[in-house]
């Protein structure tokens, strides 16, 4: 980490120069942070099998200055899910990409870049702003915080419907190992709904970054958002991601985080449910092989009376490949008549996988309907005879069942065309064809 | 058309047939019958090839080639088919997704092209009507949340989809009421054909006033012990197997 600490000293004002002095106010407060906690010690509680200090301990390079506009990523990067008819933006080694072909948005709404909306509403910047992420003294997002030049912004104002899904697209890469640190901001004001999908790629199959994404989520009053995020990376590289999630009363909010190729992944959820009926949806599935690792931690607070919360997370591990799941659930004392629900489901495909999976759940109120499920085993023997006993070979029987397993979290999905498209992307993997989604074309 | 030897099998070690030997041609329904735990179903296990079961001496045959080293799934394409006595619900994997893969998984085998969409769905219809499957069954995923007669029917229609040679009915009448039971057996007779087989194993008479059998068997201490025709069953069913049971106990010392 003493790395990380001498290269803010040296190259401070090369960090500063591109940047918004709104975004360079909060590096300050970063800095002090990341020199007290460091990184998120391991094994610790919450970091029982992700070190991050180890995984960032090579000399990472840092893309330190917004890179040229020349790359077309329509053309270097063909990602297109039909009928999804989305607002595109492509975020290329942490800087947003100009694009100029979206549709007109309607009045009032902000999609782009972090550091132009830093520029262009200091005030709404400053109000939203690492506020969540910074709420704690948490090492990682310090250090985001500390390094972080762009992202994406999306502002939708009070009452304002955006029809169109914005996709996200993230790439990451290039010759050498580096750094990419990026910031996701989402406001939607009151009564305010939208629908947002990352999704996070590798250049190539050789590239190997380490990825820190720091998502911050205000859900307004009635608020409605679907968040869908879908990783597809490479064998060698990193990805620590913290999401933030603030919902004020009677908002929406679905999270789905699809993890078809990584290596290795660690993403952590906050949701504090803080405003009376606002209802949440959190779910995940993962399919890792060869020596993937996928790590998820969630921390669903109900601090106020009457929400609702759902999890459901799904992991299919083969080969040596490593999952873990910790989900903590706390309801605070006032927050009566809470209903929380919490599934784990893996299964696994070898004997040398391995799956952690730690439910904790903290009810501190006495009027709620909590409960929580966790099962990790093998394909069900009695169905795989079956359907090969109607003469499905057993490959074939074995990847019907485990596409079966990955269906609830798929129909959480409430976009059309992502839901088709993922489907062929899960059969592809399981059929060992998938190499990028760009492919599947 | 299938032929069993001296056929010994075990799971986990426990010795369930000791010895069976069994003859069905072409053309005839055979009955077995015997009291619980005689070794009927294990039979039906073994003839599909379940790998819980092991088979540790005898053999057998099915059209003149030996069956024991084959998979199930190479039994089923080779023409064997058992109506399953618990039918297994598979959450997530739908009914149509189900039958095209092993309708499609059968033709490939014969060396036809797989059906089209459209080709699939007509068929689907057809075979419904035989055992008068609600449509709606067929859009959910298989046998789950299926009432015990409609998991039954189900195992006939896929039946009707798979057009087998050698049919082997695992206790079908088992929780079926009387009309269940008639839609179930006419649709088994709808089904025969004079180049196939049927292996009915239950445990009572009832069934076989719907699917009238050639020859009735007595299955008892994992071997066949007494072989007749249609009457043997009415016999079975007015004096129990008591007779039988002590008859072979004797003829064994």
């Amino acid at each position: 980490m003493q790395q990380y600490i001498d290269f803010f000293r040296t190259h401070r004002q090369q960090i500063d120069e591109s940047c918004a002095p709104a975004l360079n106010s909060f590096r300050e407060k970063a800095f002090d942070v990341f020199r007290k906690t460091g990184f998120p010690p391991c094994p610790s509680e919450d970091y029982l099998h992700t070190d991050v200090a180890a995984l960032l301990k090579d000399d990472f390079g840092f893309f330190l200055n917004p890179p040229g506009r020349t790359v077309d990523p329509h053309k270097a990067f063909r990602c297109n899910v039909v009928n999804l008819n989305a607002i595109k933006h492509f975020i290329v080694n942490g800087y947003l990409l100009e694009t100029k072909d979206n549709a007109p948005l309607p009045q009032g709404v902000f999609s782009g870049s972090l550091h132009v909306f830093a520029r262009q509403h200091p005030e709404l910047f400053l109000k939203y702003y690492n506020r969540l992420a910074g709420q704690e003294e948490d090492g990682l997002a310090a250090f985001n915080t500390l390094f972080v030049q762009d992202g994406y912004v999306l502002y939708v104002p009070e009452h304002v419907i955006l029809e169109n899904t914005v996709q996200l697209t993230g790439i990451s890469g290039g010759s050498s190992r580096s750094l990419i640190n990026r910031r996701i901001l989402v406001i939607l004001e009151a009564g305010a709904q939208a629908k947002l999908l990352l999704c996070d790629h590798t250049s190539d199959e050789k590239s190997a970054p380490a990825v820190t994404q720091v998502v911050e989520v205000y859900a307004g009053e009635n608020a409605h958002l679907d968040f869908y995020e879908l990783e597809e990376s490479a064998p060698e590289a990193v990805r620590l991601t913290g999401n933030y999630i603030r919902q004020a009363a009677a908002s929406r909010m679905i999270t789905n985080s699809i993890t078809l190729s990584n290596g290795f992944t660690r993403n952590n959820y906050r949701i504090d449910l803080a405003g009376r009926q606002a209802e949440t949806r959190l779910y995940g599935m993962a399919i890792a092989d060869a020596r993937q690792k996928i790590d998820t931690f969630t921390r669903i607070n109900h601090l106020v009376p009457e929400c609702r919360s759902s999890e459901l997370f799904k992991y299919i591990l083969d080969d040596e490949a490593t999952g873990a799941f910790c989900g903590k659930i706390i309801v605070s004392p006032d927050a009566q008549r809470t209903e929380a629900y919490q599934n784990n489901r893996n299964l696994l495909g070898s004997r040398n996988c391995r799956m952690y999976s730690k439910p904790q759940l903290e009810i501190y109120a006495d009027d709620v309907k909590c409960s929580h499920g966790m099962t990790t085993g093998q394909l069900d023997e009695a169905a795989l005879f079956y359907m090969r006993s109607r003469g499905i070979p057993a490959d074939e029987a074995a990847l019907l069942l485990k596409f079966a397993f990955t269906s609830d979290v798929i129909q959480g999905i409430r976009l059309e065309g992502l839901r088709d498209r993922l489907k062929l992307l899960i059969e592809k993997r399981f059929r060992g064809e998938l190499i990028k989604c760009q492919g599947c074309i | 058309m299938l032929t069993i030897k001296d056929l010994h099998a075990s799971i986990n070690g426990k010795e369930i047939l000791k010895g069976l030997n069994l003859q069905v041609n072409a053309g005839e329904v055979h009955a077995i019958m015997g009291p619980n735990g005689s070794g009927k179903s294990t039979l039906s296990a073994v003839l599909v090839g379940n790998p819980a079961f092991e088979v540790t001496r005898g053999e057998i045959t099915f059209k003149g080639e030996p069956l024991t080293e084959c998979s199930p799934e190479e039994r089923s394409c080779r023409g064997i088919f058992l109506s399953f006595q618990y039918p297994v619900e598979i959450p997530g994997v739908s009914m149509v997704n189900f039958m095209r893969t092993a309708v499609n998984e059968h033709r490939k085998r014969k060396g036809e092209t797989p059906l089209t969409a459209g080709e699939f769905l007509k068929m689907m219809r057809e075979k419904q009507s035989v055992v008068e499957l609600d449509k709606n069954l067929v859009n959910r995923s298989v046998n789950e949340g299926f009432s015990g007669g409609e998991k039954k029917r189900n195992e006939i229609f896929q039946m009707a989809m798979l057009e087998p040679e050698l049919a082997i009915l695992d206790e079908t009448d088992s929780g079926l009421d009387i009309d269940a039971l008639r839609i179930v057996a006419n649709g088994v007779n709808h089904l025969k054909r004079p180049g196939n087989a049927t292996i009915v194993i239950t445990h009572y008479q009832r069934l076989l006033d719907y699917i009238r059998p050639d020859v009735v068997h007595v299955l008892y201490n994992g071997r066949i012990v007494k072989t007749g025709g249609p009457e043997l069953a009415l016999e079975l069913e007015s004096k129990g197997y008591d007779w039988l049971t002590k008859e072979s106990t004797c003829s064994n010392t």
